[in-house]
This record gives C-alpha cells, structure tokens and sequence, in this order.
C-alpha cells in the first residue's frame, strides 16, 4: 500500500503506531485457529489494525446457540460455515488483506503444515487436547502462540515461545488433564469473550512489533464479577 | 545435672513446638468461576493453623480435589504440597478451556 493511502486507512493507528510499525503488520502472517467467540473477535481486530496477512481456520459451521457471543454469527448465517464468514468479514473490512480460509478441523495430521508459514498462531480453540497438539506443531515450527481460554466470564490469556513448557504449566501433563474445561457447566459470556480476544489481539501486535511486555510464562486471569485481574508467574 | 539440663530442654522444646501447631495465621483465599461456590465466609483474613498445606485447605473448604487445576499463591504457581504462610494470598481456579 503507497504511504498516502496507508496514512488515510491507518490514520487513528497513529501515532500510536509508526509508519514503519504499520507497514511491519502490512507484511505480517498471522494463523487464526478457531473461529468462535474468541476467533472471530480477534479475526475483526487484526484486519481493522492492518495484518497483512490472515489464515483462517476451523470445521465448525454456526448454530442458534453461537448468537449470543460470537461476532460473526447472524440469524442469517446458521448453519454457515465459520470459516468462510470470517474471510467474508475481512474482505468487508479491510480489502488490502490477503486471506485464506479453510473450513477444516485441525489435528496432528494437519496442523504443521497449516502453520508452518505463520509469524504468529492465534489459539482461540476449544478443546484443551487440541491446544496440546498446536503447541507440538507450533513448537517443531519454531512459531509462538498466542492462547486465550474462557469460561462463563473467567478468562486466560498467556504467550508461549516454542522452547517453553506451556500448557503443561496450565492444564498439567499432556494426557492427564480433561479435554473440556467448566466452560462446559458454565458457557460463555459476550463481553467475556470480546474481553480475552482483545487481550490476546495485543499480545499479536506485541509480537508481530517486537514491542512492550509479553505474557511469557505468565498467565493472565480475569474474573468479571469480581474485577479480578492478575498476572501470574507459571514458572 | 546434665541430665536435667536435658529434662528441661526436652520440656522447652515441646512447649514451643505446641505453641507452633496452636499458632494461628491469615490468608487471603480467592476461587474462581465454578469454586466460588465453596468461598467460606471470612475468606479475606481466614484463619488457619500455621503450617497448613494447600492441599488441606482444599480438603477443609470442602473442595473436591480434582476441581482444582491451577494453585496461585502471592500471584505465583505453586502445587498442593506448599505451606501456607501468613498473609498469603491463594487463588484456586479450576481447568478453563472454551473458545
């Protein structure tokens, strides 16, 4: 994109960001897996701030009970496939972003190859079984991900490089933890959702820029009715 | 003499190590999302023997174990074996995965 049409699109960007930081993001390949109430937020969020380059993926396709948080979800889009509606809603937004979708469920099978190209993979999954293969994947890929997790209006954010323990830290040993979490007892609110995907939408800028403070080896805790806020050390 | 010396150091030493179990210590207990539920009253300032281990203040408020997924005390991870402290501030949250 010439400077001038960077300058009208991006103008609120700055100077938040720089010219250079905004061109940096231009050229950014970004991995979003999961498309859901925290996918589809963060899809939103980097094609408005200018990623360059987006990566969408998930099998799902919408039902009634998505409409009550997730963004991409319309009564007229039951039963669309997630994917698909969030290559359709960056093209809406943001036209100079290239975006591919794949309306695919991800496994050990498939996930290295869908990654490996990527500067940064978002984990807004569901299953925390699959969130151990993305981090294997993402860790033979030499790519950090950014995780965010959400029950009810409790929510978790952290950033993990490929040499870190992770989700170990998290959900203890690979094998010995539940592949759901109370997210099952307890769903999943709007403004939770739109909260963590926010949250992990900043670490991606962080990284992608090389910029301010990660959540390495720290996870982030919210609890909404309490305003509960804390960053935890997990080594 | 050196026998009573003896006596009366056994003596002390048990005494103090009676104050020790009776001493009670404050600590801060936070749970979240599904353990919230089992927040017994007072939980800022809650009063327990010094010495106690997370494990058995999960066991004392009634939590089943395996609902616990992450222990933090004073905003670091710790496991179940840890001593409490006084003025710890220990937050309990269970597993959370959804999207």
């Amino acid at each position: 994109m010439g400077i001038s049409n960077l300058k009208a699109r991006y103008d609120r960007n700055f100077n938040t960001l720089s010219i250079e930081e905004q061109q940096k993001l231009g050229s950014s390949k970004v991995i979003i897996i999961g498309l859901g109430g925290l996918g589809g937020s963060v899809c939103e969020m980097l094609a408005r701030t200018g990623v360059g380059h987006l990566t969408l993926i998930d099998g799902d396709v919408f039902e009634a009970s998505n409409l009550n948080r997730q963004l991409l979800c319309q009564e007229n889009l039951i039963g669309f496939p997630k994917a698909q509606a969030a290559k359709n809603r960056v093209n809406d937004i943001n036209s100079q972003v290239k975006v591919r979708c794949y309306i695919e469920y991800v496994d050990e099978s498939n996930l290295y190859d869908h990654i490996k190209d990527a500067d940064v993979v978002m984990d807004c999954l569901d299953t925390i079984d699959t969130r151990f293969m993305l981090q294997k994947a993402a860790e033979k890929a030499s790519i950090p991900i950014v995780s965010g997790a959400i029950a009810g209006v409790a929510g978790q954010v952290t950033t993990i490089f490929p040499q870190d323990k992770g989700y170990e830290l998290i959900y203890g040993k690979k094998g010995r933890h539940q592949s759901t979490g109370v997210e099952t007892k307890t769903g999943n609110m709007a403004h939770c959702a739109l909260f963590v995907a926010a949250l992990q939408s900043s670490e991606c800028l962080k990284l992608l820029l090389d910029r301010g403070d990660l959540l390495r080896n720290k996870l982030l805790i919210a609890e909404l009715w309490t305003n509960t806020f804390e960053i935890m050390d997990l080594v | 003499m050196i026998n009573l010396c003896h006596i009366l150091n056994h003596l002390n030493n048990s005494q103090s190590q009676k104050c020790k179990l009776k001493r009670m210590i404050k600590i801060d207990l936070k749970l979240f999302v599904t353990l919230s539920k089992y927040l017994p009253d007072n939980s800022e300032g809650l009063e327990i023997p010094d010495g106690t281990t997370v494990e058995k203040l999960i066991f004392d408020v009634g939590i089943p174990k395996e609902l616990v997924k992450l222990i933090f005390i004073n905003g670091k991870k710790q496991n179940d074996s840890y001593q409490l402290k006084d003025n710890d501030r220990v937050g309990l949250f269970p597993p959370v995965g959804g999207g």
